[in-house]
């Protein structure tokens, strides 16, 4: 029998071995303008051969579209993306107006509906962009929809009832956007972070390094959290770990005992909302030799996370693996993140009795690295549904307090977040805009052959170079900046001092679609 | 246990050009021949391709669009001179029911026999009209069968279609009554005629082997006469009021038959029963405004085994001005049934819109046992759906030119895709009998449930749409 001074050297509170020395990362925006040459534009401007160079356009455009390098005599191509369409025709800084040959057109880009779907809009992806270039909210000027997709449903048919003034006068510097992870009243610690969300889990296969580097920055400057994903958790993130939730997946790729007792949360990932009930899938071609190699498994064959645990068919199966986790890292929170089937209030209140901090509901429209587009489309609720049932549920149980209910799977934008909130969610977990501020343009080719061609859900080495970690950060840092402001603005708005006093207040929301006049 | 279902595939190239989604416009003008596009934009060597391609494609028309819609090139051409659009000729395949993404995703499917798999979420609207306003259900921590698919656990989609009594009487180990005969095949499909306006006698003896080469069966007209006789167990005759009869000696040779329903169903079905005792016969229903009773009041006899619905090819209720959807008809008929306490004696068919394999689990579930197909089928041969099947007007997918090893190849290969998309959501909710999905609503949920649990308590009631 080892003796006692071996057996602490292997316990839990030794988990502070493991660190190494923290990098903070300072939460300052900066522009990062995209790494395209030509950006998408939602107008195109038309210089005919009729100008006579006589520079007036420069003069009154506002946004700078128009421009003529020092010493030079003819103009460079006008910045397309800059200008503001036709409601400039409303101002008296309307170049097609002011130039005295007629020789400019502003005519709506036809490129702009191939970008973009029914859930991401082109607008919302252009405003995402700006966002993440700027750090601020897009001028009003461009008309960015930035709130919300063009689906038909859930999130895009909410809107908040904004009152002519609010209620109460709040300072935007009075307000505090953090939310507590840890409500169990447990001695384990009570986590804050600063703003009502954290980075969902993208694994090493599914990401380039680039990528889950550029998250982890972005977590630890906003003091929030990335996950790992379920692929391993790559060295050159610890000096992130403070910000880092590692997954605990069924294919337990890359999981080993000192990745969980890195973290200050584990989160155990039973379904994904993209394919919930199918497990992951990570196809062959992106199997590359780094991936392999992190994730102790052969090269180049498709890797399956099978679903479910085939340790957990039941509560006090799940129990069990929250308490082998807690365990063997003693300071840290359980998150369980599962799908959106109908019974998910049940889950929800299974799971928080097992013992988890945090409840992660997924929903049906969730992002993924690949998945079949059967699933994607029909299984499992979409998370507009499941937020209120949870909630609820946890409600009449008397337990709503004594958990953290995270929502995700189609949550886009800031007033995604919002409304996820007053439907009932204490945050939310995003994924997909992250990418989007990286440069994604959703063309849905993350899965296969070297995997995404923008540089972002890619093991390609050469792909993965498109992007470096200093410029990931900074688009993440300046999405996540205009993210709060646009939070801050929509409490001031209601008069609400924090982001916990909109949690449940889904009577602050009206549908599109309905009459509205339900009894409060 | 039985011996696995499996269907052997083979990848099928498509004969004509590929009519992709997106395009890349090239102003030209302007250009400055500098190759990024060619050389480093495009990680998918598209451009290399194009020329390639189009060198050996043998029909002149031919535009190339393959592109993959990243914008990489238009975004590092050199001049900003690259627009990518939409491919017009995509936007004008199918029609408003048979969406142009269907059409894309069954040529998928019949090149490949594999589930579509795609990155990035889901892309589509929140809801729709008829399947699309249900979501099937999945099963979490609990009993999963996602292993069905690897070969580790069994999920059976084999069908039983027939009559069944509603109880055994023993006596002893034996039935004291003899049992009503069964088709069983091995998976909840059966190609359904032609329609008329896409009738083509060419595909029949490929739809015969199909049916053959995955076990299903092909409802067939009475006229048809098989390429090999050992596939009369896979073809179902179609008797209608005026078919010409079917030889006796065929009909004793298949399993199913399918009469049209009439005042004198009975005593046709007696006639068929006469000439084939082991034979099942279907009642082919056709759900006008009347149908829904029609099916409901022929369930309750006892003569009659098998009924088959048949909406419109987009699922709609015929011959009425506000027509409702298949899906619904199939519930009211099923939910009629199993009040009536005789749902389990009697199979329902259901066919007209199922377009996707996802068409064919929810129809399941709201109550049917099995569906029907035709127009997928013809769209595996890269039909276009364009309404144009005339003679003398050309065929854009070429149908009258075919080969017979490439149209089975390519109608196998979509119905191993569904078969495999099927098991994809039945694994998901925990389920390994397709028999115990038939009419389990509660393992879907329906869009007007959740809006009113969800929205309608918070604010008040849907406005109509």
């Amino acid at each position: 029998m080892a003796n006692v001074n071996q057996l602490e050297a292997i316990l839990p509170e030794n988990t502070l071995k493991t660190r190494v020395p923290q990098e903070p990362v300072p939460r300052a925006v900066k522009p990062a303008p995209s790494r395209y040459r030509n950006e998408i534009a939602k107008y195109i401007v038309h210089r005919s051969p009729d100008c006579d160079l006589c520079g007036k356009c420069v003069e009154f455009c506002a946004y700078g579209v128009h421009a003529r390098q020092p010493g030079f005599k003819y103009f460079g191509e006008p910045k397309h993306h800059l200008c503001i369409g036709p409601n400039c025709e409303k101002t008296d800084r309307y170049c097609v107006a002011h130039c005295p040959r007629g020789a400019l057109q502003i005519q709506e880009n036809p490129m702009f509906k191939v970008l973009g779907d029914f859930r991401w809009t082109a607008d919302l992806i252009l405003a995402t962009w700006r966002m993440a270039e700027s750090g601020d909210v897009p001028p009003e000027a461009y008309d960015f929809n930035y709130e919300c997709g063009n689906s038909g449903g859930g999130f895009d048919r909410l809107r908040f009832k904004f009152p002519k003034q609010p209620p109460v006068k709040v300072r935007a510097d009075e307000i505090d956007t953090s939310i507590v992870l840890n409500k169990r009243g447990d001695d384990r610690p009570k986590i804050k972070i600063d703003v009502p969300w954290y980075g969902g889990g993208m694994s090493f296969g599914s990401v380039s390094n680039v990528t889950q580097l550029s998250k982890a920055r972005a977590a630890v400057a906003f003091n929030t959290f990335t996950c790992t994903g379920e692929g391993g958790y790559m060295e050159r993130m610890r000096p992130y770990d403070d910000h880092v939730i590692t997954q605990v997946a069924t294919g337990l790729f890359g999981v080993r005992e000192e990745t969980i007792q890195r973290v200050p949360i584990i989160e155990f990932k039973y379904a994904q909302g993209a394919k919930p009930g199918l497990g992951g899938h990570l196809l062959g071609d992106k199997n590359t030799p780094a991936v392999a190699r992190m994730r102790e498994a052969v090269l180049g064959i498709s890797l399956f996370s099978p679903f479910p645990f085939h340790s957990v068919y039941s509560i006090e199966d799940h129990a069990k693996h929250i308490e082998w986790v807690k365990h063997i890292n003693r300071r840290a929170l359980i998150a369980t993140k599962v799908s959106t089937p109908t019974d998910v209030d049940m889950v929800a209140v299974g799971s928080y009795s097992a013992g988890t901090h945090i409840v992660h509901i997924d929903g049906g429209y969730g992002g993924t690295g690949a998945a079949p587009d059967i699933a994607k489309k029909n299984i499992a609720m979409p998370i507009e549904y499941a937020i209120g049932k949870v909630h609820n549920f946890l409600l009449a149980e008397g337990v709503r307090d004594k958990v953290t209910l995270i929502a995700s799977g189609g949550i886009r934008t800031a007033h995604d977040i919002a409304k996820a909130i007053a439907l009932g969610a204490d945050g939310a977990v995003v994924g997909t805009s992250e990418l989007v501020a990286l440069g994604c343009v959703r063309c849905s080719r993350c899965e296969s052959g070297r995997g995404c061609p923008r540089g972002i859900a890619t093991t390609d080495i050469e792909l993965s170079a498109k992007m470096d970690v200093e410029w990931g950060t900074q688009r993440l840092i300046n999405l996540y900046s205009a993210w709060q402001k646009i939070l801050i603005g929509i409490l001031q708005r209601l008069g609400l001092r924090s982001i916990s006093e909109l949690r449940g207040r889904a009577d602050l929301m009206m549908h599109l679609d309905y009459t509205n006049d339900a009894p409060a | 246990m039985p011996d696995k279902y499996h269907i052997k595939t083979r990848p099928v190239p498509p004969l004509g050009p590929r009519i992709g989604k997106h395009g890349v416009v090239d102003w030209r003008e302007d250009c400055a021949r500098c190759h990024n596009c060619v050389k480093k934009a495009c990680v998918y060597d598209r451009y290399r391709q194009e020329a390639e391609y189009i060198r050996n494609l043998n029909v002149i028309e031919a535009l190339y669009f393959d592109c993959m819609g990243c914008f990489s090139c238009v975004q590092d051409c050199t001049k900003g001179i690259l627009c990518l659009t939409i491919n017009p000729e995509y936007e004008k395949l199918g029609n408003r029911y048979w969406k142009p993404d269907i059409i894309k995703t069954t040529w998928l499917q019949a090149e490949t026999a594999k589930i579509p798999v795609s990155g990035a979420g889901y892309r589509g609207p929140f809801s729709g009209q008829g399947f699309d306003a249900m979501w099937t259900d999945m099963s979490e921590i609990v009993r999963p069968t996602r292993d069905g698919i690897h070969g580790r656990e069994y999920i059976s989609t084999s069908v039983d279609i027939g009559r069944k009594p509603p109880f055994l009487a023993l006596n002893g180990r034996k039935s004291t009554a003899a049992l009503p005969p069964l088709v069983t095949i091995p998976m909840p499909l059966i190609v359904d005629l032609s329609s008329p306006a896409h009738t083509l006698p060419k595909l029949d003896p490929i739809i015969e082997q199909t049916a053959a080469d995955t076990g299903i069966i092909a409802i067939m007209d009475s006229r048809y006469r098989p390429i090999q006789t050992e596939h009369l167990e896979n073809i179902a005759f179609f008797l209608g009021p005026d078919s010409p009869a079917v030889p006796d000696e065929l009909l004793k040779k298949t399993r199913l038959v399918e009469i049209a329903d009439s005042p004198a169903v009975l005593k046709r079905i007696n006639a068929l029963k006469i000439i084939q005792p082991q034979i099942v016969v279907a009642v082919r229903v056709d759900l006008t405004a009347a149908g829904v009773n029609r099916a409901i009041e022929l369930g309750a006899l006892p003569e009659v085994e098998v009924i088959h619905l048949v909406a419109d090819a987009n699922g709609n209720e015929l011959t009425t001005q506000t027509p409702r959807f298949l899906k619904d008809l199939i519930r009211q008929i099923h939910t009629a049934l199993v009040e009536k306490g005789i749902r389990d004696e009697i199979t329902l068919i259901a066919g007209g819109g199922i377009a996707l394999p996802e068409h064919m689990a929810k129809a399941i579930i709201c109550g049917a046992d099995l569906v029907t197909i035709n127009l997928p089928l013809l769209v595996a041969l890269e039909c276009h759906l364009c309404e144009q099947c005339r003679p003398g007007t050309p065929c854009p997918a070429r149908l009258e030119k075919i080969d017979f090893n490439y149209g089975v190849g390519r109608m196998t290969n979509l119905i191993a895709a569904w078969h495999d998309q099927l098991i994809e959501l039945m694994g998901a909710m925990g389920m390994r009998e397709v028999r115990r999905l038939r009419g389990d609503v509660g393992r879907a949920m329906f869009f007007e449930n959740l809006e009113e649990e969800t929205f309608g308590k918070l604010y008040g009631k849907r406005k109509p749409a």
